[in-house]
């Protein structure tokens, strides 16, 4: 049932072009590779016999028409056809258009400066967030009374209890790699015994709490902001300070609360199974009995790369639970927004943990500490 | 369009049955819509309509019944893969459905580029800015994201990209719900005007009152499992059974039917 569709000279009038055949988005192809071969000039077109018509084909004809220097108007159809061309007419010959795409450089600077304008809105977002909650905190820590201590422990249990066997696995492992690497450098020395050492500073001052942050910005921080983006999406925050309740002293005192006191006592866990994990490389590998490597231990550790590693752990249990309850707080709406808004607090969250920690190393080398 | 295949139907249902495990929504249900015409389905909150729709689009298999789309037994294997019916027919879902990560010029030119990619890009851009444009929105709402939009312009981009194709058939899940009266008056003259300049056939399922009265040549009412009544406005608001009674008789009805009057 489709015609080919044609446009052509007419026999009769010459100067005046024929169209026919159906016009429509199925043959486009062929009305592109004819119309690309029509002539440049036509004093008029004739469409009368064209038998079907849909917006792709007037698209088409009204290109042509404006090409050979005719408007779409002056092109006969017949009249069931006219709704369409007076509408297509209407857009295509409308004023010029402005814009094309555009893929090059104005693009990238363009979402350049988005992502600078976004960061600096973040920072400032956080910095804010930060004395608005340690506003309320200092209100909370005034009476007592208002301080929510049920939430407060069932964040301890899913922030610090459950997070037990991860991370004293995973630092367990890392404890166990890093005796490796250590051993395989130092055996060239014949300074095994100085993996001790290692091992020890390394966990104590840097690794211990390292990892436990990470570990729990990547369980803790976006658990945060899907639980209060979830409760932002469905109005509850707006219901709580409709309510007269403050949000920040209702969900996030007792988040930052709980992350605060469970995050130095997972690092001394940290600590712990970290130095087993090098110990039991060097007993099964290096031939340094548990005693030697107690001992050793015990004689050359000052306890001050202790308190060195665990001072920064308040640190980023702030950094984390604040990014994750802001993040919370940010989500717009949607679905969609729960999952960015996760992925984006758990990246700030170890990037920033990172980062301190970096800024912190510095820091405590300079001060010889 | 001839008058020959004006008069045949675009959708017709014989005997359609569906049911969820023992709960029947429809059964011996017939329906006609002719070429060309705006038809409105109603019925009260679990009659099937959007069951309806489902089914002619082959989204769900019906337990008994035929049904022919433009011609094409959509339940055979030889209809459904013959492409003809999904190029043919073009969807606005409740919520619009745009995927919400492409623009909203790429959600229109999705259905372009997967039936007709062999087409040189820049007449795909320009065919989606058209669409666009039909559906009246602005140029610059094609670089925008879905969730920039508000709810009235997602429902123009959802038209949009549902009338890509040229389709033949467009089916609406109620259009103008959530939108505010102005919007939901505006979006009806812009289905009629469209129906009008690219002769659609409209399938519209809506609980509009207004819209019913404004843009629809005929209305099918659904209760008691099957199309109670098939036929313009004014046969259907006689028609006696409760539902159809209150429904059109109701404070609601009556004002959808005094604004009708008066504009009329």
């Amino acid at each position: 049932m489709s015609e080919r569709p044609s446009i052509e000279n007419s026999e009769s009038h010459p100067g005046i072009l024929v169209a026919g055949g159906d016009w429509t988005l199925a043959n486009a192809q062929a009305l592109l590779a004819l119309l690309a071969a029509a002539p440049e000039s036509a004093k008029d077109i004739d469409g009368r016999d064209i038998s079907r018509l849909d917006s792709a084909g007037a698209m088409m004809l009204s290109r042509y028409a404006v090409k050979v220097g005719l408007g779409l108007a002056t092109v006969a159809v017949q009249p069931e056809f006219q709704p369409l061309t007076g509408t297509v007419q209407a857009i295509c010959e409308s004023p010029p258009r402005t814009r094309r795409r555009d893929y090059g450089v104005r693009q990238m600077l363009g979402r350049m400066g988005y992502a600078v304008e976004d960061y600096t809105r973040e920072s400032l977002a956080l910095v804010g967030f930060l004395g608005l909650t340690l506003k309320t905190g200092l209100g909370v820590a005034l009476r007592p009374a208002r301080f929510r201590l049920t939430p407060t422990v069932h964040h301890m249990e899913q922030v610090g209890l459950d997070a037990v066997p991860l991370v004293i696995l995973l630092s367990f492992m890392v404890g166990a790699v890093i005796a490796f690497l250590g051993a395989t450098v130092l055996r060239d020395f014949g300074a095994e015994i100085f993996v001790v050492e290692l091992v020890g500073i390394a966990f104590l001052r840097e690794f211990g709490v390292l990892l436990t942050a990470i570990l729990l910005a990547g369980r803790t921080a976006s658990a945060f902001t899907a639980q209060i983006g979830a409760m932002q999406s469905g109005e509850e925050i707006d219901a709580i300070r409709t309510l007269g309740l403050d949000p920040i002293e209702l969900l996030v005192i007792p988040r930052l609360v709980a992350l605060v006191v469970m995050l130095p006592l997972l690092t001394f866990l940290a600590m712990i199974a970290g130095i087993g994990g090098g110990m039991a490389v060097s007993v099964a590998s290096l031939g340094i009995t548990p005693e030697m490597f107690i001992t050793r231990l015990q004689e050359t550790l000052e306890v001050r790369h202790f308190w060195v590693g665990l001072a920064k752990a308040p640190l980023f249990a702030v950094v984390i639970a604040l990014i994750g309850c802001l993040e919370g707080f940010q989500v717009q709406g949607t679905a969609q927004s729960v999952g960015e808004r996760t992925t984006s607090s758990v990246v700030q969250s170890i990037s920033l943990v990172i980062l301190l920690d970096a800024f912190a190393a510095l820091f405590f080398m300079e001060m010889d500490w | 369009m001839s008058a020959v295949d004006q008069e045949t139907a675009a959708i017709q249902v014989r005997g359609l049955r569906n049911a969820f495990g023992s709960q029947v929504v429809h059964e011996d249900l017939d329906l006609d819509v002719r070429r060309g015409e705006i038809i409105g389905v109603v019925g009260g909150s679990g009659t099937g309509k959007s069951v309806l729709m489902r089914a002619i689009l082959g989204l769900r298999e019906p337990q008994a019944g035929t049904i022919e789309v433009l011609g094409v037994d959509a339940l055979s294997e030889a209809g459904r893969s013959s492409g003809v019916i999904e190029k043919n027919t073009g969807v606005l879902y409740q919520n619009g459905a745009l995927f919400s990560s492409l623009t909203v010029a790429e959600n229109v030119a999705v259905p372009l580029k997967e039936h007709y990619g062999e087409l040189p890009e820049d007449m795909i851009q320009d065919l989606a800015l058209l669409k666009i444009r039909m559906a009246g929105l602005g140029e610059d709402a094609g670089a925008k994201l879905p969730s920039q939009l508000s709810g009235g312009m997602r429902k123009r981009a959802a038209l949009a990209r549902a009338l890509a194709l040229d389709p033949e058939l467009l089916f609406l899940d109620e259009p103008t719900a959530g939108l505010d009266p102005i919007a939901a008056a505006a979006f009806d003259t812009l289905i009629k005007t469209l129906q009008r300049a690219l002769g659609l056939t409209v399938f519209l399922i809506t609980h509009d009152l207004d819209t019913l009265y404004t843009i629809c040549d005929r209305v099918a009412v659904l209760a008691d499992r099957r199309v109670l009544v098939n036929a313009p406005l004014a046969e259907v608001e006689k028609f006696d059974h409760p539902w159809v009674q209150e429904y059109f008789h109701g404070p609601r009805g009556r004002a959808a039917q005094a604004a009708q009057a008066k504009e009329a």
